[in-house]
C-alpha cells in the first residue's frame, strides 16, 4: 500500500485564493507551516488601512483550541494567571500562561464561546503542555486550528463594513466581547478583539464557508476603503498598540535552551493578568516568590528621541561612560500615525521606571555606510497609539 | 466538630508510625489514620492459612536504621539476626555467604568476595549516611544545602583516590559486569546479581545495579534478620511507642481525600465521610496515590503533575506464602539451615533471562525466588511441628498482559513452585495451602500505587536529588502543609524509617525556622 | 637510526588528527599503519569495480567544526554535504518519516498524534540543552575530581558552573537525563511507539545496551551534539566516503612535513626504564620516538602491544576489565540502481534519508536480548542509508552503494568464533528485512560485503569492532574514560600517549580524542599549542 505523504511545502488557508489574487507583489513567508503575505501591495498603504479604513488579515494559522467540559472554568483557571471565574460567556480574555516556574510559556485569547466552553487561541502551539495540564479534569481539548478559518477585520471604518454585511446588533458589541451570527447557514462568530489597537473585529467561521465570507466582507466595505493586509502592517500597529509577540518580545519558556532567557508576567508589564487570590495557578508559588523578592527583567515601553528605528539596539542608562548595557529592544518600529519613533524594550530592575530616561544605542545605514546615533529615551506606560474609537459602544459611523 | 491535630498522617506503615512517634515526642498531637485493620502497611504479619501467618511483604529487616531505633528507643526481637544467604546449587552444593565471607567457592572467589564486600560495605555507609538526612537541593545558595553538598564531595574524596575513583565508576555501573569481573562461580554471581535487582524492574545487565545493591546495605553492612513475630512485631512496636508518646492511631480509616482549601492542605475525608481538621497532612502513601488521587491533580502545577504521572512504579515482585505440614528436603542442608536465607538464582544469566519477560509485561516462566522459614525459629507462625515458606518471587510484572486472572496467578505460582522443587523435591506434597501475591494484589491490599515496594522504582533518576521526583525530594509538597513520609521519598524503601525520620525532622526543622 | 619526536600508531582519523596537530607545531613526526590503506574506521574502498565503500563509519556529523577549520580540511579534498530526515517501515505497511523540513517533519508526526508533533519542540529543547552542555566538553580534558592540581580543580569548578549556571530544575533534569534509559526518556515525550522507536535508534547504536537499559538517553547525545554548519543534529555524507575525512586529515599532516607510513604494523611498543623509546613492528623493524602515541583502543594498546611488567598491575586490570563489546556489524552493498520501497510515494525525500525497518520499542528490546542470548538480533535494528543518493561520486552514474549498520550482532556466537555460513546468515537477516519492505532489492544486489564485529576487528584492529572503541556508560565516560586515573591521554609509562576514541569524549569520528590528546602533548613538550578551542555558546 502507498500512504498518502504528508503536505510538503507550505499549506494554504482556505483566504489563499482571494489573497493571491489581490497579490500584486508576491512577497510571502511560512507561519506555522502556512503560507502567509508580507504584505499585497504595500506595507505603508495596507498599515494606514488599519488606521484609516478597515485592513483585513488572515489570522488563520493562529493556533486554536476548543477546550470543553464540566471542569473546563477550573482547568483554565489553573492554566492561565488571571480570573476566569470573571470571564462570562461572550467575553473574550487576554490571557498569559506559565510553567511552574513562572515563566511565560505564551500569550493569547481565551474565547467563552458558551457556558463551559471555550476557544483557547495564541501564537504558538501547546497541544503538549494543554495536556499535561489536563491530567486530573474531566475536560476535553481538541486543537481546531485547521477547523476554524479567522479574519481579523480591523480599522475604523470595521464597524460599517461588518454592519453593511448585515452583522445587526454588533453595535452593541462591547471590546472583548463576542457574538454568534447566521452566514449562510454557517455559524459566524465576531469578537471585538485584535493586534492593532484600534476599532476593530475578529471573524472565525468554517473554512468551507471562508471564501464566501471573504466575498460578503470586500464587498460590503467597497465603499469603506476595505484592503487585505500582510503581516508587515500588521507588525507596526500591533508594536503601536504596545501588544506583545512571542519570539519578540518574550521567547516561550519551553523553547529556552539557555538560563535567564524566559520572562515572567511581571517582567512583561502584565502584573495585571496575575491574580494571587486564584488558589492555585500554574506558577503560582514562584510569581509570589518573585514579588516578595523582585523581578530580574522589565518591560518598557520606549518613546525615542529622533528618527532612527531602533532595531536590536542595546539600551544603556546614561548616555556615555556605561560600564554595560541595561537591556536592549526587542521591537521597534517608526509611528507613522503618531509620528514618533517607538520601541517596545527589556531592561534589568531597578532601571526602566515609569517617566525615567534610558538611552537607546542605534545603528542606521545611509548609503551603505554604517553610523551609530545614542538617543534618548522615555520610559511611557500608556501604549503609543490608543484612539478613544477603539473602545467606543456603539462605534462611531465612519 | 472534630478534633483538631497538629499533624495527620495517612498510612500507618512503618514510616507513617516513625514519623508519628518523632513528632508526638516532640509535643505534637498526632493523629494516624490507617486504611487497614491493622497497622504496619505493608509491613505486617497476617494469617493466610489456618493458624499460618507470614509477614505479607517485607519479610527480612534489611535496613531498619539506628538512628530510628535510637530516637524511638525500639527494642525489636529478633528471631534471627546475621542469617547467612544459601544460594541454591544442584546436587546440594550450595554456596554460603554472610558478612565478608562465602564458602563453597574457589579460594580465589572467597578473596574476591571478601574485598568486594569491604568495597560495597564502605560505600554503603558513605551513603547510608546521606539516607538519614533529607537530600539538600541543589542550586540554592541556601548555607544548609551548600554545607551538605560540600560534605558529600568530602565525604566522597575522604574516601582516598583510587577508591573514590572505583565510587565513581561503580555507582552507575550494573551488577553482571562487576560479578563477572570478580569472580568465577556462578552461584555466586547469581545470588549477588539478585540481591541488586530484588524489588527493581531491572536485570543485572541493567546500569544503576550496582546501586541497588548498594541499597540493601546500607546502614547495616548487609546483616540480614528476621523480626520475631513477623514484620508486625516491629511496626506494633513502632505503633506502641508512637501511642505511648500521645499519638492516636486509628485503624479501619481509609483517607480517601486530603483536603485543600485556599491554596492549602486544611485536612482529611475518610471513607466513611468522617473529616479531620489539620493544617500539616503526612502523607505515607505513595507520592502517585497521593497527589494523583488523595489531593487531586487540580491542586498542584502542571509541571509538578507531570512529573508525578511519570514517576515509574512497576512492581515486580511478588510474594508467595506456603503453609507446609514440616520441612521439605533439600540436599546439602542441615536442619539448621532452614533458619537462613536461601535463594534460587543459579548465575548471572539466569536472573537477566528471569526479567527479559518482564519488559514485554509476561512473567519469568523460571522466576528468581529468595526464601525463608520464618516459623523454624519463630514458633508463633505456625501450628506445632508445621511450618511457613514465605518467597519473595520475581518477576511478576504489575502490568501483565492480559491482567492477574487466576490462570495467570496459577501459571506464575506453578513456575515457582517447579523452580523450588529443584532443590526441594518434596515441597509439592508438604503444601498444605497457599497464597500468592502479585504487584497487583498487593496494590489492591496495601494502597500501593504498582505494588512496588520502593514505592518508585529505585534508580539514579528517582533516588536522592531527585526523589520522588525533582524539585520535591525534601519531603514538602508543593502545596502548603503536605509531606510525604514515605518509601517514595528519599531514601526509599525497605523497613528501614529513614524515610519517616526523615520527613518528621524536616517538618519540625521547618517549624523552627518559621 | 633516527629518532621522531613522536611515533603515532595507528592511521585512523584520531591518530592522524593527533598527528597533524604535533606536526603543525613543528615536530617531527610519523603516524605508522598497520593496513596498506589510511584511515582506520573512516575509511572509502574499493571492494567493487567503480564502488566505494564506506564500509565502516558511513556518515558525519560529530567531526569538530574547530577541527575541521583548523587543519583546514577543505584544502585537503574535505567536503561534507548534509541530508536530511529518516523513515521507519511499520509492519502493517504504514510509515514515519521524519523530513527536513519543520513544517512537513510536524504535519507528518501529528498524523500519528497530535500530542507528540507539539511535545517534539520540548524534546528537542530539553534535548539540545544537554548537548549544549556536553558539547563544551568534547574539546577539553576531562578533570580529574580526584586530583588536587590547580588545573583540575579549575576546570571541575568550570563545569560545575556550568551546571550551576542552569538552575535548579534543569540541574535535576540534567542528572535525570544522564542516568534513564532512552525508552522511559522518551515516553516522558511521546505517546506513539513508532515515533519513540524512531528517536531511540540513537539511544543504543554501537551500544551493548537496550533501550530500557538505564543510561542510554545520553547516548542519544552522542548522535545530537554534532551538527553540520550549525544545523545541530543534522548528518552529512562525505564527499567520495568517509575515507575522505581521514584523507584530508592525512593531507594535512602531510603538508605539515608529518611522515605516513602504511603496512607498518606495531608488534610491540617498545619500554626502557619506564619510559617509551619506539616501537617494534611486525616486520621486525624499529623505530624510535621520544613519544609513543597510541590511537588504538586502549586493550590493543596495552594488552597486545606491551608487555604486562611495564604496566603497574592496577592499572593493567583496569585496562582488562575495559568494557568494548561487540554489538554492532555491517552488511555493504553494490546495487545496479535504485531499490523501490512501494509504502513511500514515488519522488518522496526520503529516500535520501536513513532507512529502519522496525516500529516498536519491544521490537527494539528483543533485538537486544538476541544480543545478549549470544547471537545476532533475528529482526534487528538496522539503520539502512543510500550514500550515492546525496554523493554521486561513489558508484557510477544510476548506480548506487547501500550501507547497513545492524545492531545488535555480538562479536563471538555462544562464546565461539563466527563460522562463513553463520556470516552468510547473519547477512540474509538484513537483506531479508529490507527485501520485506522492498520487493525488487535482491535482484538489484551486485556485491556485497559482511562485517561482524570480529571482520572488524581482524580488518581494522578495533577489539571486537566497537565503534566507540569502548562502551558509553557512565562508568566510562569523562574522568572515568578510559581509565580512572588516566583519563587525560597519558599512561602509566612515560612518554606513551593515548589519542583514539577509547578516550574522552568517545568515538563517532568526532576528532576530539586525537585533538585533545595532542593538547596535553604540546603542553608536555611545552611547545606552543595548536589545538583550538570551543567556538562556544553555540
Amino acid at each position: 500500500m502507498t500512504i498518502q505523504e504528508v503536505p510538503q511545502g507550505r499549506l494554504r488557508t482556505p483566504f489563499y485564493s482571494r489573497m493571491s489574487e489581490l497579490d500584486t507583489v508576491n512577497s510571502w513567508h511560512e507561519w506555522k507551516g502556512y503560507t502567509t503575505p508580507d504584505e499585497l501591495y504595500c506595507a505603508e498603504t495596507e498599515y494606514f488601512a488599519i488606521r484609516n479604513a478597515t485592513g483585513v488579515f488572515d489570522l488563520t494559522p493562529m493556533t486554536k483550541y476548543r477546550i470543553s467540559g464540566p471542569d473546563s472554568l477550573e482547568y483554565i483557571n489553573r492554566l492561565v494567571t488571571r480570573d476566569m471565574a470573571k470571564i462570562k460567556p461572550g467575553r473574550v480574555a487576554y490571557a498569559v500562561w506559565c510553567d511552574d516556574r513562572g515563566q511565560v510559556i505564551d500569550d493569547g485569547t481565551i474565547f467563552h464561546l458558551r457556558e463551559g466552553e471555550y476557544r483557547l487561541c495564541s501564537q504558538e502551539r501547546h497541544f503538549d503542555w494543554l495536556m499535561a495540564s489536563a491530567i486530573g479534569f474531566d475536560v476535553s481539548v481538541v486543537e481546531e486550528t485547521a477547523e476554524v478559518a479567522g479574519l481579523a477585520v480591523q480599522g475604523p471604518t470595521s464597524y460599517s463594513v461588518l454592519s453593511n454585511m448585515g452583522l445587526d446588533g454588533l453595535g452593541e458589541l462591547k471590546v472583548f466581547g463576542l457574538m454568534h451570527f447566521d452566514f449562510q447557514g454557517a455559524e459566524l462568530m465576531v469578537s471585538r478583539t485584535g493586534f492593532t489597537g484600534d476599532l476593530g473585529y475578529e471573524l472565525w467561521i468554517e473554512p468551507a464557508k471562508a471564501e464566501q465570507l471573504w466575498d460578503a466582507l470586500f464587498e460590503a466595505g467597497k465603499l469603506h476603503g476595505i484592503r487585505a493586509i500582510g503581516v508587515h502592517a500588521l507588525e507596526m500597529a500591533r508594536v503601536e498598540a504596545g501588544y506583545l509577540a512571542a519570539y519578540e518580545d518574550f521567547l516561550p519558556a519551553k523553547a529556552t535552551l539557555r538560563t535567564g532567557r524566559t520572562r515572567s508576567p511581571l517582567e512583561l508589564g502584565l502584573d495585571w493578568l496575575v491574580d494571587f487570590k486564584k488558589p492555585v495557578f500554574n506558577g503560582r508559588r514562584a510569581l509570589a516568590e518573585e514579588q516578595r523578592r523582585g523581578s530580574t527583567w522589565r518591560l518598557v515601553k520606549l518613546d525615542i528621541d529622533g528618527n532612527k528605528t531602533a532595531h536590536h539596539s542595546y539600551i544603556y542608562a546614561k548616555p556615555k561612560n556605561n560600564k554595560r548595557e541595561i537591556g536592549f529592544v526587542t521591537s521597534a518600529v517608526w509611528s507613522p500615525i503618531c509620528k514618533q519613533n517607538v520601541a517596545i524594550g527589556t531592561v534589568r530592575m531597578p532601571h526602566g521606571e515609569i517617566g525615567s530616561n534610558v538611552w537607546v544605542e542605534i545603528y542606521y545605514q545611509r548609503e551603505m555606510h554604517w553610523s551609530k546615533a545614542m538617543a534618548k529615551a522615555s520610559v511611557v506606560d500608556k501604549p503609543f497609539w490608543f484612539p478613544p474609537r477603539r473602545s467606543a459602544t456603539p462605534p462611531g459611523p465612519y | 466538630m472534630t478534633d483538631k491535630y497538629d499533624a495527620i498522617i495517612v498510612g500507618g506503615g512503618h514510616n507513617g508510625l516513625v514519623c508519628a512517634g518523632l513528632l508526638a515526642k516532640s509535643g505534637k498531637r498526632v493523629l494516624v489514620l490507617e486504611a487497614n485493620d491493622q497497622v504496619g502497611g505493608a509491613a505486617v504479619t497476617r494469617e493466610f492459612a489456618d493458624g499460618y501467618s507470614v509477614s505479607a511483604c517485607a519479610h527480612l529487616l534489611y535496613q531498619l536504621q539506628p538512628a530510628v531505633r535510637k530516637d524511638l528507643k525500639l527494642s525489636v526481637k529478633l528471631a534471627s539476626d546475621d542469617m547467612t544467604t544459601i544460594a541454591l546449587g544442584d546436587d546440594g552444593e550450595h554456596v554460603r555467604m554472610v558478612g565478608n565471607k562465602a564458602s563453597g567457592v574457589s579460594d580465589a572467589d572467597a578473596r574476591s568476595y571478601r574485598g568486594f564486600r569491604k568495597r560495597m560495605t564502605r560505600f554503603a555507609d558513605l551513603l547510608g549516611t546521606y539516607f538519614n538526612r533529607p537530600p539538600p537541593r541543589l542550586g540554592t545558595k541556601d548555607f544548609k544545602d551548600v554545607s551538605v553538598l560540600a560534605r558529600l564531595g568530602l565525604d566522597i574524596r575522604r574516601l582516598g583516590r583510587g577508591e573514590m575513583q572505583e565510587f565513581l565508576r561503580l555507582i552507575g555501573m550494573n551488577i553482571h559486569d562487576e560479578v563477572v569481573e570478580r569472580f568465577e562461580s556462578p552461584l555466586l554471581k547469581g545470588a549477588i546479581s539478585l540481591d541488586a535487582v530484588l524489588g527493581t524492574h531491572l536485570g543485572p545487565r541493567s546500569p544503576n545495579t550496582i546501586m541497588t545493591y548498594l541499597y540493601r546495605q546500607a546502614g547495616n553492612h548487609g546483616r540480614i534478620a528476621a523480626p520475631k513475630g513477623g514484620m508486625s512485631s516491629v511496626t506494633e512496636e513502632l505503633a506502641h511507642v508512637a501511642r505511648t508518646a500521645g499519638a492516636t492511631i486509628r485503624t479501619g480509616m481509609a483517607v480517601t481525600r486530603i483536603v485543600v482549601e485556599n491554596g492549602r492542605v486544611a485536612g482529611v475525608e475518610t471513607e466513611a465521610g468522617e473529616r479531620f481538621d489539620s493544617m500539616i497532612v503526612i502523607s505515607n502513601a505513595d507520592p502517585k496515590r497521593t497527589i494523583m488521587e488523595l489531593v487531586g491533580a487540580r491542586h498542584v502545577e502542571t509541571g509538578f503533575t507531570h512529573r508525578v504521572h511519570h514517576l515509574r512504579s512497576r512492581g515486580n515482585a511478588a510474594k508467595l506464602h506456603l503453609a507446609l505440614d514440616g520441612l521439605p528436603q533439600i540436599a546439602g542442608l542441615s536442619k539448621k539451615d532452614f533458619a537462613e536465607r536461601l535463594v534460587i538464582a543459579p548465575d548471572e544469566h539466569y536472573v537477566e533471562r528471569a526479567f527479559n519477560p518482564a519488559k514485554y509485561g509476561a512473567s519469568s516462566p523460571e522466576p528468581v525466588v529468595e526464601i525463608t522459614f520464618p516459623s523454624f525459629r519463630d514458633e508463633t507462625l505456625a501450628p506445632t511441628g508445621k511450618h511457613v515458606m514465605s518467597a519473595i518471587v520475581q518477576y511478576a510484572p504489575y502490568a501483565l498482559k492480559g491482567g492477574w486472572t487466576d490462570a495467570a496467578k496459577g501459571e506464575f505460582e506453578a513456575a515457582t513452585i517447579r523452580a523450588i522443587e529443584r532443590y526441594a523435591p518434596d515441597i509439592v506434597q508438604r503444601i498444605t495451602a497457599s497464597e500468592l501475591l502479585t504487584p497487583a494484589d498487593i496494590e489492591r491490599e496495601f494502597h500501593i500505587t504498582g505494588g512496588h515496594w520502593h514505592h518508585g522504582e529505585l534508580t539514579l533518576d528517582q533516588f536522592m536529588f531527585v526523589r520522588p521526583v525533582a524539585g520535591a525530594a525534601q519531603y514538602q509538597m508543593p502545596i502548603e502543609g503536605l509531606y510525604l513520609c514515605g518509601a517514595g521519598t528519599h531514601p526509599g524503601g525497605g523497613v528501614s524509617g529513614a524515610a519517616g525520620r526523615n520527613a518528621a525532622r524536616a517538618i519540625l526543622g521547618r517549624e523552627k525556622a518559621a | 637510526m633516527k629518532t621522531y619526536d613522536a611515533i603515532i600508531v595507528g592511521a585512523g582519523h584520531n591518530g592522524l588528527t593527533t598527528a597533524a596537530f604535533l606536526a603543525k607545531s613543528g615536530l617531527d613526526v610519523v603516524c605508522v599503519e598497520k593496513n596498506d590503506y589510511i584511515g582506520g574506521a573512516a575509511v572509502s574502498r574499493e571492494l567493487y569495480k567503480d564502488w566505494m565503500y564506506s564500509n565502516c563509519s558511513y556518515v558525519c556529523s560529530l567531526l569538530r567544526p574547530e577541527i575541521y577549520r583548523s587543519l583546514e580540511l577543505h584544502r585537503h579534498g574535505l567536503q561534507v554535504t548534509p541530508y536530511g530526515g529518516s523513515v521507519q517501515f511499520m509492519e502493517n505497511g504504514d510509515y514515519y518519516g521524519s523530513y527536513h523540513d519543520p513544517a512537513v517533519a510536524y504535519r507528518e508526526m501529528a498524523r500519528f498524534s497530535r500530542h507528540d508533533a507539539d511535545a517534539y519542540e520540548r524534546y528537542s529543547a530539553d534535548t539540545m540543552r544537554q548537548c549544549r552542555f556536553i558539547r563544551d566538553t568534547l574539546l577539553r580534558t576531562a578533570p580529574d575530581p580526584t586530583s588536587f592540581k590547580p588545573r583540575d580543580i579549575k576546570e571541575l569548578i568550570a563545569i560545575g558552573s556550568k551546571f550551576m549556571e542552569m538552575g535548579e530544575d534543569r540541574m535535576y533534569e540534567t542528572i535525570r537525563f544522564w542516568t534513564m534509559s532512552v525508552a522511559e526518556y522518551l515516553a516522558e515525550y511521546f505517546e506513539t511507539d513508532v515515533i519513540r522507536t524512531a528517536f531511540s535508534g540513537s539511544g543504543i547504536i554501537g551500544t551493548a545496551l537496550g533501550v530500557h537499559s538505564p543510561g542510554t538517553a545520553y547516548v542519544l547525545l552522542h548522535h545530537y551534539m554534532g551538527d553540520v554548519d550549525g544545523n545541530v543534529g543534522t548528518w552529512g555524507v562525505a564527499r567520495g566516503g568517509m575515507g575522505a575525512v581521514s584523507k584530508s586529515i592525512a593531507g594535512a599532516f602531510q603538508a605539515y612535513g608529518g611522515e605516513l607510513r602504511t603496512e607498518a604494523g606495531v608488534d610491540k611498543i617498545i619500554v626502557k626504564n619506564g619510559q617509551t623509546t619506539g616501537v617494534a613492528l611486525e616486520n621486525g623493524e624499529e623505530i624510535s620516538g621520544r613519544l609513543v602515541v597510541s590511537a588504538m583502543d586502549v586493550k590493543r594498546t596495552f594488552l597486545n602491544c606491551m608487555d604486562k611488567s611495564d604496566l603497574p598491575a592496577a592499572f593493567y586490570d583496569r585496562v582488562a576489565n575495559f568494557k568494548i563489546r561487540g554489538s554492532s556489524g555491517k552488511v555493504n552493498i553494490a546495487l545496479d540502481g535504485m531499490p523501490t520501497f512501494p509504502a513511500l510515494p514515488e519522488g518522496s525525500t526520503l529516500y535520501h534519508s536513513d532507512m529502519h525497518f522496525i516500529d516498536s520499542m519491544e521490537r527494539m528490546e528483543r533485538a537486544y536480548d538476541d544480543w545478549k542470548a549470544g547471537t545476532w538480533s533475528k529482526d534487528p535494528y538496522i539503520d539502512m542509508v543510500v550514500p550515492t543518493m546525496t554523493d554521486p561520486t561513489m558508484a557510477p552514474p544510476g548506480k548506487h552503494f547501500m550501507s547497513c549498520f545492524v545492531q545488535y550482532c555480538p562479536y563471538e556466537l555462544e562464546g565461539r568464533a563466527w563460522t562463513d555460513p553463520e556470516r552468510e546468515e547473519f547477512a540474509k537477516t538484513v537483506i531479508n528485512q529490507i527485501a520485506n519492505y522492498s520487493p525488487d532489492f535482491k535482484e538489484l544486489i551486485l556485491h556485497y560485503e559482511v562485517r561482524t564485529p570480529q571482520d572488524i576487528e581482524d580488518q581494522i584492529g578495533i577489539t571486537e569492532g566497537n565503534i566507540f572503541h569502548g562502551e558509553l556508560t557512565m562508568d566510562q565516560l569523562l574522568f572515568n574514560r578510559p581509565v580512572p586515573g588516566y583519563a587525560q591521554y597519558r599512561s602509566p609509562v612515560r612518554g606513551l600517549y593515548m589519542c583514539g576514541s577509547s578516550t574522552h569524549p568517545g568515538g563517532g569520528v568526532m576528532a576530539a580524542p586525537g585533538a585533545n590528546a595532542a593538547r596535553e602533548i604540546l603542553a608536555d613538550l611545552r611547545r606552543p599549542n595548536t589545538v583550538p578551542e570551543n567556538f562556544g555558546d553555540d
